[in-house]
């Protein structure tokens, strides 16, 4: 029964790894803004226009 | 937020010219790539720019994105952010290689500027990445020092017409940010902590109190004990400081109750791990604190996003006649730029900080200092906004753009309070026994548990302290007619404040004035009868009219077709209000106005049109006619207002020449009067006080006084720049229609308070009823205690919803 403890601990270690990671998170300011974030994810493909930037340049 | 992707209304108008494919303004077809038109060199410019670089699918995203390109910026304009001491002061982070830098663009509004602004890399390569914040209307760019420099960084925003604003000592809103992270830290140690203890409780639960090896029950209890502090003193600390701020102001406020509920939790559970009694309620205690902090999370979400907006999307319905390449056009505040060449006639409001081009003016500033006194400015000064023009139409060129809530602000300064709306809501001296009627009834309960069967004392206690809300007596006012402001200013009807609406609701009498009001000034005809007159004369009329913004002066200005030739000049131009305008031009003393003015003997012409008569050298040269034309819709509205039992009276400066029309416009059912002087106007509106309160309805220029004594003193305009500050609303004049439905729908207002109101007490009743017989788990209340405040706002929020429909909406 005494490995209890053990377990006890260590799970709440994990909690507490995830609890500093959503700190972390928080503090380096990914929660500042909640909304630019939605209308970036509607805008085409990055690679495809990088693509075609790279054959404009090719031809030019 | 949605309304900026619908902010180009559907206006649906006969495109008699093409429209330019970036920026949208009218534009002949001397510009054009393909099949696409532009206005000007510079937006074609950018469009080429955007084509080049394959950015065009901003144009898909939104209609029209553009932002009309200045072009007019000189290249060395930006040359002094190259100096290390700027650069140093602007940069938050400088390197060899890379320079971080935020500015501030008040022109983003739609994801096309997202798009567009996010994609500049793509433009120059000396730009590595740049990322909007759009509610805060910010980029922040990295660039490469060595490939570009900050001057050119500049001059690209300006090119593509994302002019940033600089300023060399930032404000920053720092505040608002550290507090939105603080409420998230202790949201996440709070529920981190509330988690783990429940399940630290399980064995407490499953065993019924019977851990079997007590080393385990210990070591249970303690890591749970050790887990809530960080929940007592971090978590809760809000809801402790803001109780004991209000008891230091001898107040009790809604966190006292709180605050007193996770106390009593948390002792009680202490001492009993401490003396070994029991394992105490952490999990319950933890949980009140977790489910509070949500809570009121969730609350300021939901609050944020029904404030945001008013302040974006505040119709301010004044015009600004704006000078482009010799012509004057007319175009709301709202679109006012930077860089415009406005022209502000006598007694038009300046709408925003301008450098005067004119070589003199005199500008009344009482709205903004309160003082009378005239400021005599030369050419070159800088003109502030919420100034008044008085004298010679001037022009100016502005710096800034229109900043609305500057005016709403103004608008409500002290210079001008005059405690119209002193009746206090009925909703205050409520709050107040709220709290000593909630701690009277725990008090209660406790001992009576106490005495019945101890077990249930706690629960009932926590419970009752933490189910009890009073938020709806304090949110239901401030949104009912938050809202409400918001769907009167989108039908153009600007209020002051919330005040202005539950006084439209009393009203019992309502007056309203005849020029400009009742009347159309649109689409007028005018008829000139007398001398004939050449062309001198005419350009001589047309000078002296143009200065002022009097509506018949605007309809003589627009029907004489002459250029102003520059060998005419005015000087000791004046204007009295209601009465007329004179003038020197060249050698000339010239005088327009009503026949009092000119001291005219009219009583022998019958008086049966509204006539301006002209004067020049002391001698009678003629008259112009005008046709009244009516508004439409007034007089459907005249009838529903005396169905209601409205008292109508009229004021108007004019002559009695419209009698007959317009008693058949009131149904012969009302007091009609002629020749007021605004003296008289206010007398009338002064005697009528006496027995109800009255709205009073006129165009602001000879009303001033009147308006600002009558209870609710609406101002009609007509895309004009006349503003009273003395007025409590503005009403666009194709909008007078609705008044009625206006007044109805702020009556609603007080029903809908009412009704969120019973439904809130209900709450509490029942509530409270299942706590007192300690049926109710505290942390179940806490959950429910700001579920119920997001309902009531909700509530409110829909039902505002559903009338505004109901009565706003519908055709007369």
């Amino acid at each position: 029964m005494s490995v209890m403890i053990i377990l006890i601990i260590v799970s709440i270690l994990v909690a507490l790894g995830f609890l500093l990671a959503f700190l972390w998170n928080v503090k380096s300011g990914q929660y500042d803004d909640d909304y630019t974030p939605s209308i970036r994810v509607l805008f085409e493909d990055e690679s495809k226009s990088l693509s075609s930037t790279n054959n404009n340049q090719n031809k030019s | 937020m949605w309304r900026h992707f619908f902010c180009k209304t559907l206006n649906i108008k006969v495109i008699n010219s093409l429209s330019c494919f970036h920026c949208g303004d009218s534009c002949n077809n001397t510009i054009r790539i393909d099949q696409k038109y532009f206005c000007c060199n510079g937006c074609q410019q950018v469009y080429l720019l955007l084509n080049e670089n394959n950015l065009c699918q901003y144009y898909n995203i939104h209609q029209n994105p553009g932002i009309k390109a200045k072009g007019r910026f000189t290249k060395n304009q930006y040359d002094y952010l190259n100096t290390e001491e700027i650069i140093n002061k602007l940069v938050l982070f400088k390197s060899n290689d890379q320079v971080n830098i935020k500015f501030h663009l008040p022109q983003i509004h739609c994801s096309s500027c997202i798009f567009l602004l996010e994609h500049l890399h793509q433009i120059h390569e000396g730009i590595v990445s740049s990322q909007i914040h759009f509610q805060k209307k910010e980029i922040f760019i990295i660039y490469n020092p060595k490939e570009i420099k900050l001057s050119e960084v500049v001059e690209l925003l300006a090119f593509v017409g994302y002019e940033p604003i600089i300023t060399l000592h930032e404000i920053e809103q720092k505040h608002s940010t550290n507090y939105n992270k603080i409420r998230l830290y202790k949201i996440g140690i709070a529920g981190f902590c509330f988690a783990n203890i429940m399940m630290l409780s399980f064995p407490e639960y499953f065993s019924s109190g019977n851990i079997e090896t007590t080393a385990l029950q210990k070591t249970f209890s303690w890591i749970i004990f050790g887990l809530s502090i960080p929940v007592l003193f971090y978590c809760a600390s809000e809801f402790f400081i803001s109780a004991f701020n209000g008891l230091k102001q001898k107040i009790l406020n809604i966190d006292t109750p709180i605050a007193l509920a996770i106390l009593v939790t948390f002792l009680r559970s202490y001492y009993e791990i401490i003396s070994g009694f029991g394992a105490g309620f952490l999990d319950s205690g933890s949980g009140i604190v977790f489910f509070m902090l949500i809570g009121r999370w969730f609350q300021n979400k939901t609050y944020d996003a029904f404030s945001f907006d008013r302040n974006y999307s505040s119709y301010f319905p004044l015009g600004v006649s704006v000078i482009s390449n010799d012509e004057e056009k007319s175009i709301p505040i709202t679109q006012l730029k930077k860089g415009y060449k406005i022209l502000i006639r006598n007694e038009e409001l300046i709408p925003t900080d301008s450098i005067l081009l004119s070589s003199t003016a005199n500008i009344d500033y009482s709205f903004v200092t309160g003082e009378n006194e005239l400021v005599h400015q030369q050419s070159g000064a800088l003109i502030y906004a919420g100034g008044k023009n008085s004298g010679t139409a001037i022009t100016l060129e502005t710096i800034h753009e229109v900043s609305q809530s500057y005016f709403t602000q103004l608008w409500n300064n002290d210079a001008f309070k005059m405690n119209k709306n002193k009746d206090q809501s009925f909703i205050h001296p409520w709050s107040k026994y709220f709290t000593i009627v909630l701690f009277s009834i725990a008090a209660l309960s406790t001992m009576y548990w106490y005495i019945v069967d101890t077990n249930k004392m706690w629960n009932a206690l926590t419970a009752i302290l933490i189910v009890a809300c009073p938020c709806s007596l304090l949110l239901s006012a401030t949104f009912t007619y938050g809202n409400m402001l918001r769907y009167f200013g989108r039908h153009k009807f600007f209020l002051k404040n919330s005040s202005v609406i539950e006084s439209l609701a009393k009203a019992k009498t309502i007056v309203f004035d005849k020029t400009g009001t009742l009347t159309n000034s649109n689409n007028i005809h005018i008829k000139y009868q007398g001398q004939n007159l050449n062309n001198d004369l005419r350009i001589a009329i047309k000078l002296l009219c143009s200065q002022s913004s009097h509506p018949l002066s605007k309809i003589i200005t627009k029907s004489i077709q002459l250029k102003i030739s520059s060998n005419f000049s005015l000087t000791s131009f004046k204007e009295i209000n209601g009465l007329g305008i004179e003038g020197m031009i060249n050698e000339d003393y010239v005088r327009i106005g009503s026949s009092e003015f000119l001291n005219l003997d009219t009583n022998h012409k019958k008086q049966t049109t509204t006539t301006v008569y002209i004067e020049v050298n002391d001698k009678y040269i003629g008259e112009f006619v005008f046709e009244t034309n009516y508004r439409l819709g007034v007089k459907n509205l005249i009838k529903s207002l005396q169905k209601s039992k409205y008292k109508l009276h009229m004021l108007s400066g004019d002559n009695n020449a419209e009698e007959n029309r317009l008693s058949q416009l009131f149904n012969f059912h009302s007091n009609l009067n002629f020749n007021q002087s605004p003296q008289d106007k206010l007398n009338y509106i002064q005697q009528l006080q006496q027995n109800s309160s009255v709205i009073m309805l006129g165009d602001g220029l000879n009303d001033a006084g009147a308006l600002k004594q009558s209870d609710v003193g609406i101002a009609v305009t007509e895309n004009t720049n006349r503003f009273s500050p003395a007025c409590d609303a503005l009403l666009a004049g194709d909008k007078l229609y609705l008044l009625h439905q206006f007044i109805k729908y702020a009556k609603s207002g007080k029903t809908i308070i009412t009704a969120s109101f019973i439904l809130s007490i209900l709450y509490n009743i029942i509530g409270l009823s299942f706590a007192v017989q300690s049926l109710l788990s505290p942390m179940i209340a806490a959950i429910l205690m700001p579920l119920s405040s997001i309902s009531i706002v909700l509530f409110v929020g829909l039902l505002t919803n559903i009338y505004a429909q109901k009565i706003l909406n519908t055709n007369y």
